[in-house]
């Protein structure tokens, strides 16, 4: 047994040393090249940090886009998903008041145009974007909150949307909070 | 075609793409051919001296477990340890407090057999030095210790007779340096171009564009995500695991992930083919694993895209799939894609919550992990395998009336009861489990535990049931993915799951290598028009039956206790 106890040790010091130490101090190296230098990439309005660009935040007022529920409350330092099971009573309820929320304040929208990403809460509770059609829903409230031209809003919709990767894979999407940002800047 | 199906169509093209070569590779490398990599060999040498290492001399099966053993042990402790003490030690800028004795228990053993499941969200549960020093420490060796022990059982495939299975140590320290760290630091730094956090800082503060004050959670993770799906660990950085935008921050990152979590399960099944010079073997079997692969990935994307038909009864668009617990950047194909590739190879990192799935696509991923074979974990996946074929030696031997043999060498009776054992060892732990965990719940509810079996399920009635049954199988299989709605830290959940991992990994680590090192001291007996084919199609179709109707014959219960009677509720 003691033949093999001592390289056991040592071994173990040796790649502790590698894969957490070397490897790990590496990576973050390197990372000072990328975006945000491997602090994660944050968005400035008016030299002002306002949020991180993958994370997605909380917005309620109605004149913002709003983003997915979140089973945190958008809690960037404890991210969960609800858990819920699709046949939970409890859990159709929650969504049944979402829904009704989401009616009382988008009145001209009918019940079966609303897309199931806005009522059923995100995997992270961070989910920093919507599918386009997502946001275009939410137009006529926008536009009626900030007296703004529907159509200003569409287009600016649709030059916010990023593609599926390389116009092929993956499905197409708008960042929130990004998006938000342009949208305090429309007159 | 729709972009979501062709995105998971091209990642798994790609993924055979890079595996192929990869395989090859591989069986140079251990083989002692010449690759690309031979700068590696002073650094290699200077591993083994200073650790006093002789690479000269192979071992026999029971040295080999035993230089196994030995290390997995001393890592254990050394694991265990520092995360009971980690609140007073150092690269703590969250001030994250020590883990309780059960917790660090059950997540010692949880990254040193490969499992990954975490009774604790890494925002709160582990600290900078942890996370280093003990999670992504232990998520390369366990890697490389699975890798290890499959190229053991190479050997023995290898040689007509032979008494030796390779060098533990030897083979250990290049699966690191050959295989491991170089593809880890490619894929840790496009990670890091992508928005993955890779710097020291701790929590940032801010306020967000509606005026709210906002802790951000960030730290060196990029690494660490890169060797959680390369050695098919699948321990989340943060609490979601890589359904968290800085986890996994876009389609790219999705597809990266994807692809790095099966390459070297599968480019193990060319390596093998390469390695033991049969290469038509290696093809039946990785044949035979794409087909069960399909079968569970097929239906789970139809169903998550077609989406909930609870939430259309309300009224509500199915358009975009079933989006409870999804994210809008991968939609319902990838993550329901994901969902079957991280149940068969056994990482269990998520892009999706798995509580939430469709129940029947819930029942897919258990399947995944309850035959947890098709291709598999890092290196265990084709020990997994080769239990089946042993078994199906077996019985096809004795439906043609012969003494069963493989690959030259009898399989008598000693060989199959340690087959036998090794499967219903599973179905023992697994069932026995959830039997316990039910019983608990149903006969002491108000146990004065951290929380309550009363309050453990976060689903009422079949569903329930389903989070209890994952949770064993998922243990069980060294998966570590979850119905996370099980409150699951507390002393019951710690104590027995942290069993079940360890006798999980274990002994169907040692059961295929002790067959394989009894199987390859016997004498060669050459192959007559008698023998049974192995690389034929029709072996690898008994093959296949076999892991069916074991896997039907030991879970069909449960499964229509969990999932199915919850579908047939809907």
């Amino acid at each position: 047994m003691k033949k093999y106890v001592w390289p056991s040790v040592k071994l173990t010091v040796v790649f502790i040393i590698i894969c957490s130490v070397l490897y790990p101090l590496l990576i973050a190296g390197v990372a000072k090249l990328a975006p945000g230098g491997g602090k994660g990439e944050t968005v400035t309005v008016d030299g002002k940090i306002v949020g991180y660009a993958n994370i997605g935040q909380k917005f309620t007022e109605d004149k913002y886009f709003w983003g997915r529920p979140s089973a945190v409350d958008y809690n960037a330092a404890g991210s969960a998903g609800s858990n819920k099971g699709a046949t939970n009573p409890d859990y159709l309820k929650q969504v049944q008041e979402r829904i009704d929320s989401f009616l009382m304040h988008n009145p001209s929208v009918k019940k079966a145009e609303i897309p199931a990403e806005l009522v059923t809460a995100s995997g992270s509770g961070l989910d920093p974007d919507l599918s386009p059609y997502g946001a275009k829903i939410q137009v006529k409230r926008i536009a009626a909150a900030r007296k703004l031209d529907e159509a200003k809003l569409i287009s600016l919709v649709d030059q916010q949307t990023n593609k599926p990767l390389l116009g092929l894979f993956g499905p197409a999407k708008v960042n929130v909070l990004k998006l938000n940002i342009e949208l305090n800047k429309l007159k | 075609m729709n972009t979501e199906l062709t995105g998971v169509v091209v990642t798994f093209l790609l993924t055979i793409l890079l595996a192929y070569p990869l395989g090859k590779y591989i069986a140079k490398v251990f083989a002692g051919e010449k690759t690309i990599t031979d700068f590696m060999n002073p650094f290699e040498r200077f591993i083994y001296r200073i650790s006093g290492i002789n690479t000269s001399r192979g071992m026999n099966w029971k040295e080999f477990l035993t230089a196994m053993l030995a290390i997995n042990s001393l890592w254990f402790i050394y694991a265990f340890f520092l995360l009971l003490t980690q609140g007073s030690l150092p690269l703590n800028p969250d001030g994250n407090t020590s883990m309780t004795p059960d917790l660090s228990f059950n997540t010692a053993i949880s990254f040193l057999v490969n499992c990954n499941l975490q009774h604790y969200s890494g925002e709160s549960g582990l600290t900078y030095l942890t996370q280093l020093f003990v999670i992504t420490f232990l998520q390369f060796v366990s890697a490389a210790t699975g890798i290890a022990c499959a190229v053991a059982l190479f050997n023995g495939l290898k040689h007509k007779t032979t008494d030796d299975l390779g060098n533990f140590w030897a083979i250990f320290v290049k699966s690191i340096t050959r295989l491991l760290l170089p593809i880890c630091i490619v894929i840790a730094i496009l990670l890091a171009f992508n928005g993955s956090p890779a710097s020291f800082d701790g929590k940032d503060t801010i306020t967000s564009l509606q005026g709210d004050t906002v802790n951000v959670s960030r730290g060196p993770s990029a690494g660490m995500i890169a060797i959680k799906h390369l050695g098919t660990n699948g321990g989340g950085w943060f609490g979601v695991n890589s359904a968290h935008p800085l986890e996994n921050p876009n389609y790219l990152t999705g597809m990266l992930e994807l692809i790095a979590q099966v390459l070297i399960p599968m480019a193990m099944l060319f390596a093998l083919g390469f390695y033991i010079k049969r290469k038509k073997l290696a093809y039946t079997i990785f044949g035979i694993m794409t087909v069960g692969m399909l079968f569970l990935v097929v239906p789970t994307i139809i169903w998550e895209m077609n989406g909930s038909s609870e939430i259309a009864k309300l009224g509500i668009l199915q358009a975009t799939g079933a989006m409870e617990g999804k994210e809008v950047r991968f939609g319902p194909a990838a993550s329901g894609y994901w969902s079957i590739i991280t149940t068969i190879i056994s990482t269990g990192s998520v892009n999706s919550m798995h509580d939430s799935s469709m129940p029947l696509s819930g029942m897919m991923q258990m399947l995944g992990m309850l035959i947890n074979a098709f291709y598999g974990g890092c290196g265990v996946g084709i020990l997994n395998y080769y239990i089946y074929i042993i078994i199906a030696v077996f019985i096809g031997g004795l439906m043609v009336g012969r003494t069963p043999e493989f690959m030259g060498h009898k399989v008598e009776a000693r060989e199959v009861k340690i087959a036998a054992m090794v499967t219903l060892l599973s179905a023992f732990l697994i069932k026995g489990g959830t039997a316990l965990a039910a019983y608990y719940f149903v006969n002491h509810g108000d146990a004065d535990w951290a929380v309550k079996p009363a309050a453990w399920l976060n689903n009422p009635a079949n569903h329930g049931f389903s989070e209890m049954f994952y949770e064993f199988t998922s243990s069980n299989a060294n998966n570590g993915s979850g119905f996370e709605g099980l409150g699951d830290n507390n002393i019951f959940w710690n104590v027995t799951t942290g069993f079940a991992m360890i006798l999980g990994r274990f002994l169907p680590i040692i059961g295929p290598i002790a067959i394989a090192g009894m199987l390859a001291k016997k004498k060669y007996i050459p192959e007559t028009a008698g023998t049974l084919k192995i690389d034929s199609l029709t072996f690898g179709i008994l093959t296949f039956a076999i892991i069916i109707i074991i896997t039907a014959l030991s879970y069909f219960p449960p499964l229509v206790l969990g999932p199915i009677a919850e579908y047939l509720g809907m």
